[in-house]
C-alpha cells in the first residue's frame, strides 16, 4: 500500500496551495492512485491531497464523554485512582457511540485487572484482541518516534452490557506489551495471533508462537509494509498484476 | 589421551582410529520405575481425519485411555482474509468475508455491513434490514443442521448425518432461490440487499416453515431419547459459566451451562427486540446440554422466520443515497444473472448522472469516514465480531473478525482433559468448530 514511499512523500505546502491552517494534525497523500513509477499517464499521479487527519488523528474528546461514558470512566478512576488513572490513561476518543481509551503500556495490566474485577465496572469478557498498523495511514507522519501498531482490547461488560474499548500503541522498534492472558485467559490465542500477524510481543504470555502461519515463517504478513504477494496472471493476452500493485483509488 | 566418558557410547582409541561402544538396555535404571511412564502415548490427530471437524490437528497425550494433555494446532485453512480485504473496495469486501465461517455466511455478510454502515452512519430501509433477519435466521437452521449432522456422524449415528444433510438441503434451496448461490452469497450489502426477494420465495419459505419442524420432532425421535447418544453426551466435555467466561466462550455452549447470553436479546440490532422469541438455555454444561439448546434454537428460529415474513412491507432494498447504493438491480437473463436490462437501457439511453454513478461506483467505489468501529452479532456459534477501521479511503484499513469458532476452540483442553480418548471427539463436535472461520 505504500508504493509510492508513504508519509515520505510530503512536498512543499506552498506547492500544494494550503496553509498551516487547513493542514493541522493531518498528512498528504500522492496521486489518485496507489501506484508510482509505471508510467502512469493519465495524469492523475500529481495529484496531490491532504488527509483531515486520517485513520490516526490525535484527537480527543472532553467529559462529559455522554451516556453511561462518565459512570465508567468515574469507576475506573475510583478504582485505580486519580494518579495511576492520570498516568495509564493518555487520552479518550467516544466516535460513533463507542468509548477508546488509549493506555500507555506500563498501566494496561493494572488497568484490566481493576476493569474486570471492580463491582462497579465488571467487564468480564474480553471479546477480540487484535491490532491495527497505522503506517501512512493519513494522519501525522509515523517516525520511530510515533508509535504505528495499535493493540485493541474490547472488553464487555455482561453484568451492564456494556462495551469499551483499550488501545495501546508502541513502536515496531519495541514492540513489547505485557500479556493479559492472567486476567483474560481467552487472549491466549488472541495475542498469539496478534504475534504471528503484526510482530507484537507480549510479554508474560505462557507460549508466544505462531499459530495461523507456519512456524518458520518469516515477517509479520498483516503489517501494512509486509506485501500481499501474488503473481501476475495472463489472462488473454494482458497480463494483470496481483492486486496489491494494481491501479487502484486511494 | 583423556576422552569425556559418554555412558551410553564409550569410547576408545585403537589404531583404526576412535572406536565406539554403544550400550543401552538400561532404561528403567536410567529414568525410575514409573508404571505409567511406559504407557504414556502421543497420538496426533489430523490434519485429515473425519472426526475433526475439517482441518483441524490435535496433539493428544494419553495415558492408556485417558486423556492427559490436549493441544490443539490450527492455520491450516489460512487463507488471509483479513488481509485480502484491505487490498479491494469495501463493496468488494463482502465477497470475502463471506468465505470465512462457510456454514454462517450471510452472518458474516452482515456484521461486516453493519460495520461499514456504521462507520458511514446509514439506517438501511426496514424492508432490508428484515429480510436480512430473514435469511439470517434460515442460514442459523442450515449451520445448526450441519452442526448436528457431523455431530452424529461423528459418534456413529450416521442417520443422524444423512437426516442433517438432507433437512439442511432444503434450506439451502430456499437460500440458493433468494440469493442465487447456495453459499458464499454476497447477499447482503453495505447499504442494504445485493436484490429484493424474488416471486415466489416467500410460498416456499412458508411450505419450508410448515415441513421443518416435523423434521426436527424426526431428529428428537431419531436421536434424543436414544440411549446409546444420551451415555455418548451426557456429563462430557464440561465446561460451567466460569470456565465459558475466562476462556471467552459464547453462543449455545454458553447458553448451555445457563446463561441466556444471546446478543439478539441483549444488546439487539436489526429491530430483533421486536420479534418474539425465547432464548434456550440448559443447566448440564456438557455436550449433552449443547445439542438440546441447538435443537430448540432451530425452533426459535423458525418463529423468527414466520414473524419477518408476517411484517414484509414492500418497499426499497437498498438505501436511496445513489453515491452508495449499488447502482444495479440483479435479474437473471438468459446467459444468468447479471445487470437488469431495465438499468443497462437507463444508464446507456436516459441518464448521463446515472451512468457516471454507475462508472464511479463499480471503478473507484464510495470512501467511508475515518474512523473504526466494533460491531458484535449472534452467529449460529457466538459472538461473531467486526472490528473494521477505516482511514476515509474507498478500501478498508484494518477489518479484524472475532470469529466464535477461533475463541470457543480454545476450550478444547479444558473439555477434554482428564476424560477418554472417544470423549474428546464428542467435546469437539459440542463446539462445533468451523475452521473456515477459525484460520480466516
Amino acid at each position: 500500500m505504500s508504493n509510492d514511499g508513504g508519509s515520505n512523500v510530503v512536498p512543499g505546502r506552498e506547492e500544494a496551495g494550503y496553509d498551516d491552517a487547513t493542514a493541522s494534525g493531518g498528512g498528504f497523500r500522492k496521486g489518485a492512485f496507489g501506484v508510482s513509477g509505471s508510467g502512469d499517464t493519465s495524469g492523475f499521479g500529481g495529484l496531490v491531497r491532504v488527509e483531515p487527519g486520517g485513520a490516526v488523528a490525535l484527537h480527543s474528546t472532553e467529559r462529559p464523554y455522554g451516556g453511561w461514558f462518565d459512570e465508567v470512566t468515574d469507576a475506573l478512576i475510583e478504582a485505580v485512582g486519580q494518579a495511576t488513572y492520570d498516568a495509564a490513561v493518555q487520552r479518550v476518543l467516544v466516535d460513533r457511540g463507542e468509548i477508546t481509551y488509549f493506555v500507555a503500556r506500563e498501566h494496561l495490566l493494572a488497568l484490566v485487572q481493576a476493569l474486570r474485577d471492580d463491582e462497579a465496572l465488571r467487564f468480564e469478557l474480553l471479546s477480540s484482541l487484535s491490532a491495527v498498523d497505522y503506517l501512512d495511514s493519513g494522519g501525522p507522519a509515523v517516525d520511530p518516534g510515533r508509535p504505528r501498531l495499535h493493540v485493541v482490547y474490547h472488553l464487555t461488560s455482561m453484568t451492564y452490557r456494556r462495551r469499551i474499548r483499550l488501545e495501546v500503541a508502541v513502536t515496531a522498534e519495541d514492540p513489547h506489551v505485557p500479556s493479559v492472558t492472567t486476567t483474560y485467559p481467552t487472549a491466549d490465542w488472541h495475542e498469539r495471533e496478534t504475534f504471528d500477524m503484526f510482530g507484537i510481543v507480549f510479554d508474560g504470555h505462557p507460549g508466544l508462537t505462531r499459530i495461523l502461519m507456519p512456524d518458520d515463517w518469516d515477517g509479520f504478513p498483516q503489517r501494512k509494509d509486509y506485501p500481499l504477494g501474488g503473481i501476475p496472471v495472463e489472462y488473454h493476452d494482458a497480463t494483470i498484476p496481483p492486486p496489491d500493485t494494481r491501479r487502484a483509488y486511494r | 589421551m583423556t576422552t569425556t566418558q559418554d555412558p551410553y557410547a564409550g569410547s576408545r582409541e585403537t589404531t583404526e582410529g576412535r572406536v565406539y561402544t554403544v550400550t543401552g538396555g538400561d532404561w528403567d535404571a536410567t529414568l525410575g520405575a514409573d508404571p505409567h511412564e511406559n504407557e504414556r502415548l502421543v497420538v496426533n490427530m489430523g490434519p485429515q481425519h473425519p472426526s475433526t471437524h475439517g482441518v483441524l490437528r490435535l496433539v493428544l497425550d494419553l495415558e492408556g485411555e485417558t486423556v492427559t494433555k490436549a493441544r490443539v494446532v490450527i492455520g491450516y485453512l489460512h487463507t488471509g482474509i483479513e488481509k485480502n480485504t484491505e487490498y479491494r473496495n469495501w463493496v468488494q469486501g463482502t465477497t470475502f468475508v463471506t468465505r470465512m465461517d462457510y456454514l454462517a455466511p450471510l452472518f458474516n455478510e452482515a456484521g461486516y455491513c453493519m460495520a461499514v454502515e456504521k462507520l458511514l452512519g446509514i439506517e438501511i430501509p426496514q424492508r432490508a434490514a428484515t429480510i436480512r433477519v430473514l435469511v439470517m435466521e434460515l442460514n442459523r437452521i442450515a449451520s445448526h443442521l450441519v452442526a448436528l449432522a457431523t455431530f452424529g456422524m461423528e459418534m456413529g449415528a450416521l442417520t443422524g448425518m444423512t437426516n442433517g444433510f438432507r433437512e439442511r438441503e432444503m434450506v439451502l434451496d430456499l437460500l440458493e432461490e433468494i440469493t442465487g448461490l447456495r453459499m458464499n452469497h454476497a447477499y447482503i450489502r453495505p447499504g442494504g440487499l445485493a436484490q429484493d426477494l424474488p416471486e415466489g420465495s416467500v410460498e416456499h419459505i412458508r411450505e419450508f416453515l410448515k415441513e421443518m419442524p416435523k423434521r426436527v420432532a424426526d431428529f428428537h425421535r431419531l436421536l434424543t431419547g436414544q440411549p446409546i447418544w444420551q451415555r455418548r453426551l451426557k456429563d462430557v466435555g464440561y465446561l460451567d459459566v466460569t470456565g465459558c467466561l475466562a476462556l471467552g466462550i459464547t453462543g449455545p455452549i454458553l447458553r448451555a451451562a445457563g446463561l441466556p447470553w444471546d446478543l439478539r436479546k441483549v444488546e439487539p440490532y436489526l429491530g430483533y427486540e421486536t420479534y418474539d422469541f425465547e432464548v434456550p438455555t440448559a443447566d448440564t454444561s456438557d455436550a449433552w446440554g449443547r445439542y438440546l439448546v441447538r435443537m430448540s434454537e432451530v425452533n426459535e428460529s423458525l418463529k423468527i422466520i414466520e414473524q419477518a415474513l408476517d411484517r414484509l412491507e414492500p418497499g426499497p432494498v437498498m438505501v436511496e443515497d445513489r453515491k452508495i447504493a449499488w447502482p444495479a438491480q440483479l435479474s437473471l437473463g438468459p446467459d444468468g444473472m447479471g445487470n437488469s436490462h431495465e438499468h443497462v437501457a437507463h444508464i446507456m439511453g436516459q441518464s448521463m448522472e446515472a451512468l457516471i454513478h454507475h462508472f464511479k461506483l463499480v471503478t473507484e467505489g464510495f470512501r467511508v469516514p475515518a474512523g473504526q468501529v466494533y460491531v458484535p452479532i449472534e452467529s449460529p456459534r457466538g459472538e461473531l465480531g467486526y472490528h473494521v477501521v477505516s482511514d476515509g479511503s474507498t478500501r478498508p484499513w484494518r477489518v479484524h473478525v472475532r470469529d466464535p469458532s477461533f475463541v470457543n476452540l480454545q476450550a478444547t483442553a479444558a473439555m477434554s482433559e482428564g476424560g477418554m480418548i472417544a470423549d474428546v471427539i464428542a467435546a469437539i463436535a459440542s463446539i462445533d468448530p468451523v475452521m473456515g472461520g477459525v484460520d480466516r
